[in-house]
């Protein structure tokens, strides 16, 4: 399970809308520890650096924003605990290439984007074995 | 020499949880070789079967991708910091 502010389902969602017909991405900033579980508090928006042309189904976060933003959380003692993108046009359902370049251990957040508006949003982790990704329920806070 | 290897979250499990750790070398290969030698969970995910780094993973010396120094052959000064970071991709399917 993930625990999302609702301030920050609000911002992936605005997100995605702002990008559309393209597809938003950024980071998960939060704690994940045995006390509270895996919470993201904030997100961490950044520029789809996938060739413009392509950006309609394809997202990449540049190195040097993953550096960035690597960074900036430590420095604000956070986390990056994932990661998420947008589908326009498209359920959120993680596709065959969102599952050959992800990482184990993160959360891949994922909000559909229909006609530009938001729809649903949900969130998913890669198997140890990178062969499938499970679903994690999404539990929302009232916190920002 | 002695540097610091920044861990990303990802691959702490595999790190015994730290988030960074000293290690030896002279240059950026060696360096994260020997930390890869510590923890060898870790070992195949940040290495393919080529023996070269995957391509899920980048690595900065300071804040310079080594793709633009001189990849793993770049050479460290006693209190480098590298920071292994993840690579980012992923979108819907064909239309």
């Amino acid at each position: 399970m993930i625990s999302l502010s609702r301030g920050a389902v609000q911002q992936i969602a605005s997100e995605g809308e702002r990008a559309y017909p393209n597809e938003c991405c950024g980071a998960l900033l939060g704690k994940d520890d045995a006390d509270t579980g895996r919470v993201a508090s904030e997100i961490f928006p950044v520029h789809n650096a996938f060739g413009s042309e392509e950006q309609y189904h394809r997202f990449a976060i540049s190195p040097e924003d993953c550096f960035f933003i690597e960074r900036d959380a430590e420095r604000r003692g956070l986390d990056v605990i994932g990661f998420y993108h947008s589908h326009p046009d498209h359920p959120a359902i993680p596709s065959e290439y969102d599952r050959e370049h992800a990482m184990y251990w993160y959360s891949y957040v994922i909000v559909a984007i229909e006609r530009g508006r938001a729809g649903g949003l949900t969130s998913w982790r890669l198997a140890s074995d990178r062969s499938a990704f499970a679903q994690e329920r999404v539990l929302q806070l009232d916190v920002r | 020499m002695t540097i610091t290897i920044k861990i990303p979250t990802a691959l702490r499990a595999f790190a015994e949880g730290q988030r960074e750790i000293r290690a030896e070398g002279a240059t950026v290969g060696e360096a994260i070789a020997n930390f890869a030698s510590l923890y060898p969970d870790i070992e195949t995910h940040i290495y393919g079967e080529g023996g070269e780094p995957r391509s899920f993973i980048n690595i900065f010396l300071g804040e310079v991708n080594v793709k633009n120094l001189n990849g793993l052959e770049t050479t460290l000064a006693d209190g480098s910091v590298i920071t292994l970071v993840p690579a980012i991709a992923g979108g819907a399917p064909c239309r």
